[in-house]
């Protein structure tokens, strides 16, 4: 039943001379939690970014298993057409739409499942204006789901911090994602918001929505993930449960360093 | 309240100032007589005044300091203006509308205020009141920086002047045509400066509106060079002949009517589904690529759509003045058009609609002080943009507001 529903086969990502990936392999499969994790400079953002299409791998390809269709290669897509085919993101430093709503923000997020053109807006015919109450319903019940009805009408870049991350979870969450790609969600937070973002988290995951995420707080990514892959330098070092990662030499060197014999 | 250093910079500002309208303010040569006339008086006169006008600026920006920290506080919202709540309100919205409406129609008919004249002035600047609003939607609304808007605006003159030269074509055949028209123009322009963002963008639009000009500056055979093209026809009125006084009527209400289209338009875009995603563009434009909008698409569309009112207003200019030549479509033009967006507020339709009324009447208004008028004008620019950035009126949008017993609750 657990079908995979993302592989990335052999991703690899040249700067000039400077590989930052190298033949990453990496797979998530239905309804679960993957967490990326490595040191500073490993390449795990690079790697997302060649995935949602903001960069082009230079080799490699990126399979998008969806629901009741065939694969389909993410490799050579613009952005916007990753996010339609069913990969959303947040990312490591906040992108909102600083000065709408929070609600606007969320209404944006569903832009690319409706389909109102230049004239529906300007005849505001009943199909235009009923896909428009649809959105804004859509966007408020993910508000509700997501905990900040009470900002509803905020200007999002007055939130505080916690609430713009989870802001940009619901934004990414309103675009229908077969996969979740959250960059860092806890970067920044304090032991309360953390906690919070964990119990969010394993509601959106209980729902059956799988989440592919890239973290450094060790506790969050022990604690939520089923599997983690770990990066070093742009490779992959390890992959497997929590249990097997904390207990992996490979996984400690590159986070500690070896130890030196005196 | 003032220190002493900063009555210290007024001084040397005093001064300073002081030196460098030497050459202008004292000196004076006769060159009849061969001889030099100091007048030192009007040293004294620089001096004061503007060390009295640089402590005024000084005591100004220390208000707005204040003000400004304590929005940051959150104590007051100063955005919550008499005029924003006003405007915020739906109903007296409808108020402000229609009377302000009434006023444009009764206009031609006041005693002792109208005359051709002021007629005249008025079409002028609700031509720019349309032209505001087009580039609103690509500055205001997208948020691209587009310096070369005039190009658009010659783009639907010319359409009208050739086609009605050659071809006897008539204002309302060419009318659509010449909007259409301006729009391939603004997607020609779209295409290429896709990838290019803020500085590189203006500087792009800048050289296309240029390239648009001197094209029909030097290309003789097809729009005859400078020396334009004249006895371009009126609009038609059902086949009546119109004495010029009535012609000049005739097109103040046909550009009220635009006017109230355009405004009505505008405000349909920019609550739509693109509207909003033009915002979100000018916003963040990676994040808004991975919220699954297709920036190229969106880009083009605001393009378009601004470039389109442009062609429009073209038209309508060509048919008022009945001669056009490329002088009338230089930079100054964009730079107009970009500080009445700039100077009433972007994305703010009412603002847009005042900013225009003022850049465009105030100068007509002022000619008394004819020589002095850009001064004024140049500071008047400067001052807003210190004291208020957000323009003559902020923009005022639509709160979207999730009413439950719409629909039910389908859960």
């Amino acid at each position: 039943m657990n079908g995979r529903i993302l592989e990335v086969v052999g991703l690899t990502m040249d700067f000039g001379g400077i590989r930052a990936l190298n033949n990453v392999d990496l797979d998530v499969k239905q309804g679960e939690i993957v967490a990326l994790i490595g040191p500073n400079g490993a390449g795990k953002t690079t790697f997302f970014n060649c995935i949602t299409g903001l960069y082009r791998p230079t080799k490699g390809d990126i399979f998008l298993y969806r629901q009741g269709s065939s694969r389909a290669s993410l490799k050579g897509m613009k952005p916007n057409r990753v996010t339609e085919v069913g990969l959303a993101r947040t990312f490591q430093n906040i992108r909102l739409f600083p000065q709408m709503t929070v609600l606007e923000n969320v209404m944006i997020g569903r832009h690319c499942r409706t389909s109102s053109t230049i004239f529906g807006a300007l005849v505001r015919n009943t199909s235009t204006r009923m896909e428009e109450d649809s959105i804004i319903e859509s966007s408020h019940r993910m508000l509700v789901k997501i905990g900040l009805t009470q900002y509803e009408n905020e200007i999002a870049k007055n939130l505080p911090y916690g609430a713009q991350r989870r802001l940009e979870i619901a934004r990414a969450l309103a675009t229908e994602p077969e996969l979740l790609l959250l960059d860092e969600p806890a970067a920044g937070m304090n032991p309360q918001e953390t906690s919070e973002l964990v119990n969010l988290i394993q509601s959106i995951a209980a729902e059956g929505q799988s989440i592919l995420l890239i973290e450094h707080d060790m506790k969050l990514v022990m604690n939520l993930s089923e599997r983690i892959f770990v990066m070093d330098y742009g490779k992959k070092i390890a992959e497997g449960t929590p249990e097997q990662i904390r207990n992996n030499p490979t996984v400690i060197k590159a986070y500690l360093g070896e130890e030196v014999d005196a | 309240m003032i220190s002493a250093g900063e009555l210290k910079k007024s001084l040397v500002v005093s001064l300073w100032f002081a030196f460098l309208t030497f050459p202008i303010m004292v000196v004076r040569v006769d060159p009849v007589e061969s001889t030099v006339l100091w007048r030192w008086h009007n040293m004294v006169y620089v001096i004061v005044g503007s060390f009295f006008l640089s402590i005024i600026f000084r005591y100004l920006l220390h208000r707005r300091d204040i003000q400004t920290s304590r929005k940051e506080s959150g104590q007051s919202n100063p955005d919550q203006t008499l005029i924003h709540r006003w405007l915020s309100n739906t109903r007296s919205r409808t108020i402000i509308f229609v009377s302000l409406l009434a006023v444009a129609l009764a206009f031609p008919h006041m005693p002792y205020l109208s005359s051709t004249y002021q007629v005249n002035i008025m079409t002028t600047a609700l031509m720019y009141v349309v032209l505001g609003l087009g580039l609103n939607i690509v500055v205001g609304l997208a948020g691209l920086l587009d310096l070369g808007y005039v190009a658009f605006y010659a783009v639907g003159a010319y359409t009208y002047a050739l086609l009605n030269y050659h071809f006897g074509l008539g204002f309302w055949v060419v009318l659509p045509i010449g909007g259409i028209l301006a729009a391939l123009f603004g997607i020609i322009l779209g295409f290429p400066v896709l990838r290019l963002r803020g500085d590189y963008l203006a500087i792009v639009t800048l050289g296309f509106g240029e390239i648009i000009r001197l094209v029909l500056e030097n290309w003789g055979d097809f729009s005859q060079g400078p020396s334009g093209i004249s006895n371009i026809s009126r609009p038609g009125f059902f086949g009546i002949d119109l004495t010029l006084d009535q012609a000049i009527i005739y097109i103040y209400y046909l550009m009220v009517l635009f006017v109230v289209v355009t405004i009505f338009f505008v405000n349909r875009l920019q609550d739509s589904r693109l509207g909003r995603a033009w915002i979100a563009l000018r916003e963040d434009e990676i994040a808004c690529q991975a919220m699954g909008i297709d920036k190229m698409k969106t880009k083009l569309a605001a393009f378009s759509l601004g470039a389109f009112w442009a062609g429009i207003i073209g038209v309508v200019f060509a048919a008022k003045t009945t001669f056009i030549n490329p002088a009338s479509f230089t930079f100054l033009e964009s730079a107009i058009i970009l500080s009445i967006v700039v100077l009433g507020g972007m994305g703010s339709i009412i603002g847009v609609i005042f900013g225009a009324l003022v850049l465009i009447l105030l100068p007509e208004y002022l000619r008394a002080l004819a020589e002095y008028r850009m001064l004024a004008f140049g500071a008047v620019l400067v001052l807003m943009m210190v004291f208020r950035p957000q323009g003559l009126i902020g923009s005022i949008r639509r709160v979207y507001t999730y009413t439950p017993t719409k629909k039910g609750t389908t859960s």
